[in-house]
């Protein structure tokens, strides 16, 4: 009932169009009221208000007046050129109105009664000069200095802030920070819709900006300190809250660049979008496993961003030739960007910013940091867990595959190193020294891989000049062993193997041998039998041929004998008869 | 000296936003003290700036009313309803006529 009775008197919101704030604002500033923006010297008040105008006037089609009490125009027009806006080419558009204005104390005296109506006109004046449709006062407090009579001029405030009200435009005054207030002249009390405060504060040698909205009446926001980041694209706001646990994911895998390896996780990689961690000590190789699987990334067509907080691009580019991999071809391509920066450079929620900023831009498919325990030091746990949480929030939330690396100190189990992180980490994969025989050897394994099944040997990790490799450890004769010493166990089961083949070679030959004698034996005995078969032949037919010719003869002499009359009938059962004997 | 300040010609100019009470009174004051101390050699000048709203950025009018000494240089200026002489004197760099 609550909720709904917000519904109602929701308050509309006007666009800022800072990266970040639309969100934590949960649609911006309240629209057509004024919104006090304070903080220190330096902490980024006339850039969050020149932003607002900007965007105001080129995005959202309202036109802006920007009345300052600090800098001239000149100053003016070369901070917003800073951002990349030209102001004296928005002002001949009519998108936005500027006045300076600029009183000094000395020249100015005070008898009786005032009241601000001048600046009040010059205000209105502008406003109507262009339509405008926000206002920004920056920092109206100079006021306070410059005019003796507080009690007037506090007056005059308020009569100001009510005024714009109900001019309809939304405002942004800022204000320096006092000491134990928001401002030095307390000028939350007549700004009571919306305060957003801004702060720069050095912890640890590093900078970093925070912003906090203080109050917002009538709408819900994010009530904790939000880091942002000025550079030259302006203010961008990181929203510190998680964004859930409700993101989309992924059944599709995708390979580690390692055919091993993908065998080991089930035969087919890791999970798209799943977050990766590769914890190892000093020289185990994590950068080529990532230079690897950004290698196999940019194979398949992807995009891919690496953050390298140690080494530089062109030596990650030229060390990782040495192994095989040719990164360049893929940065020309625009498939693979690097992103170097030092880890000291700034704090970690800047870090994080920065990430951020970077993966909007690039929209990558995998995103890998080499190394995250740089980062990881940089700030205290509970920091760094909700850095993390929200970095890898996002990440999933994008369906980008995330590969981290994570430097292990010697001495330490590599296992407790970050207890912080592991529980968002779906694949930790764990390279390790495995030193047998007086000699190091690379060792990997799989920790942990969510939603699949995995290998649980420990591998040994090679790398060659044509890439990585794994292989299996000897584990034959009761130990493990790698490097050399498994290269001469295998030398010897080698030899041992050779000669039992051998053996079997030459028993193989030998009834071979025995095989081709038997079958020449054979031969012979056909070819006898052959040759005895047609002897056989022969015979038969010369003994039919003289048959043949004893009959002859004696028919001859049958007929010699008894006339020639009766020849032709004695002749035909002759034949039969000889026909029927031959048959038998 | 003296001789050089009656050459001068005092271009004064008041600013105001319509007929309010205090412009009304700040006009009356500042007439009052010309004549005392200016007699002859003062010119006043009122803008309205409601009338003429562009013309309160050329001389930084934020206060209403303000008096703003035009001639002789260098300018000056005073807010305010002109209700205390002796500060307009100060204010205006008028050496008070001698009794």
């Amino acid at each position: 009932m609550l909720t709904a009775k917000h519904n109602l008197v929701a308050v509309e919101k006007c666009p800022t169009g800072i990266r970040g704030l639309d969100e934590i604002t949960n649609g911006g500033l309240p629209k057509d009221r004024p919104t006090l923006v304070c903080g220190g010297a330096g902490s980024g008040k006339t850039l969050f208000a020149m932003e607002f105008l900007m965007h105001g006037a080129i995005k959202y089609g309202e036109p802006g007046v920007f009345m300052t009490f600090e800098e001239t125009p000149q100053d003016l027009a070369k901070n917003f050129y800073s951002l990349g806006f030209d102001l004296p080419e928005m002002m001949s558009r009519g998108l936005i109105e500027t006045d300076h204005v600029s009183i000094t104390r000395g020249e100015i005296e005070e008898t009786g009664e005032y009241d601000l109506e001048g600046l009040f006109i010059r205000l209105s004046a502008a406003i109507d000069a262009i339509g405008a449709k926000r206002v920004v006062l920056d920092t109206i407090e100079a006021l306070f200095s410059e005019l003796p009579n507080a009690t007037i001029l506090r007056a005059e405030l308020r009569r100001l802030f009510l005024w714009l009200k109900g001019r309809g435009v939304t405002a942004i005054v800022t204000g320096e920070s006092g000491d134990k207030t928001l401002t030095r002249y307390g000028l939350e009390e007549y700004v009571a819709d919306c305060v957003i405060l801004l702060d720069f504060r050095i912890v640890g040698q590093i900078a970093t900006r925070r912003m906090r909205i203080v109050k917002y009446r009538g709408s819900a926001h994010g009530t904790d300190e939000y880091p942002f980041l000025i550079d030259e694209a302006g203010i961008s706001v990181l929203p510190i809250t998680s964004l859930g646990l409700d993101y989309p994911v992924s059944k599709e895998r995708v390979s580690t660049g390692v055919a091993r390896l993908d065998a080991m996780l089930g035969g087919k990689g890791f999970f798209r979008g799943s977050t990766i961690l590769l914890s190892g000590t000093a020289g185990t190789g994590k950068t080529s496993l990532s230079a690897t699987f950004a290698d196999a990334a940019c194979r398949r067509g992807e995009r891919c961003l690496y953050f390298a907080f140690e080494e530089s691009p062109r030596q990650i580019i030229r060390n990782m030739e040495s192994i095989g991999l040719d990164l360049e071809q893929w940065v020309k391509k625009g498939l693979l960007k690097f992103h170097s920066a030092r880890p000291t450079l700034y704090g970690l929620e800047m870090h994080l910013v920065t990430f951020h900023k970077v993966i909007e831009a690039f929209t990558p498919q995998v995103f890998i940091v080499d190394p995250i325990s740089n980062l990881i030091d940089a700030g205290t746990a509970p920091e760094v867990k909700s850095v993390l949480t929200r970095l890898i929030d996002y990440l999933k939330m994008k369906k980008i595959s995330t590969f981290l690396t994570d430097l292990t100190h010697f001495g330490n189990s590599p296992e407790r190193t970050r207890e912080e992180i592991s529980s968002l980490i779906d694949t930790w994969l764990l390279l390790r020294d495995i030193e047998l025989k007086g000699e190091r050897n690379r060792g990997l394994y799989i920790l942990k891989s969510r939603g699949m099944d995995h290998s649980n040997q420990i591998q040994e990790f090679l790398i060659t000049n044509r890439g990585l490799d794994l292989v299996d450890i000897y584990t034959g004769s009761g130990e493990a062993l790698t490097g050399s010493a498994r290269a001469a166990q295998e030398a010897q089961e080698k030899a041992l193997e050779m000669e039992r083949r051998h053996e079997v070679d030459r028993i193989r030959r030998d009834q071979e041998r025995k095989r081709n004698v038997l079958e020449a034996k054979i031969a012979a005995l056909r070819a006898e039998f052959d040759a005895e078969s047609e002897e056989l032949d022969f015979l038969g037919k010369e003994e039919k041929k003289r048959q043949k010719i004893v009959a002859e003869e004696q028919s001859k002499m049958k007929t010699l004998r008894k006339g020639k009359q009766s020849a032709n009938r004695e002749k035909a059962p002759k034949g039969k008869v000889n026909g029927k004997k031959k048959g038998a | 000296m003296k001789s050089e300040s009656v050459e001068e010609t005092w271009n004064l100019r008041l600013y105001v936003a319509g007929q309010t009470p205090k412009s009304i009174t700040a006009f009356a004051n500042l007439k009052k003290i010309c004549e005392e101390h200016l007699a002859g050699k003062y010119r006043i000048e009122v803008v309205d700036l409601l009338k003429n709203p562009q013309l309160a950025k050329g001389d930084q009018i934020i206060a209403i009313p303000t008096l703003v000494r035009k001639l002789p240089e260098p300018l000056k200026k005073i807010i305010g309803d002109l209700a205390n002489t002796e500060r307009v004197l100060v204010g205006l760099d008028i050496r008070p006529v001698s009794r």
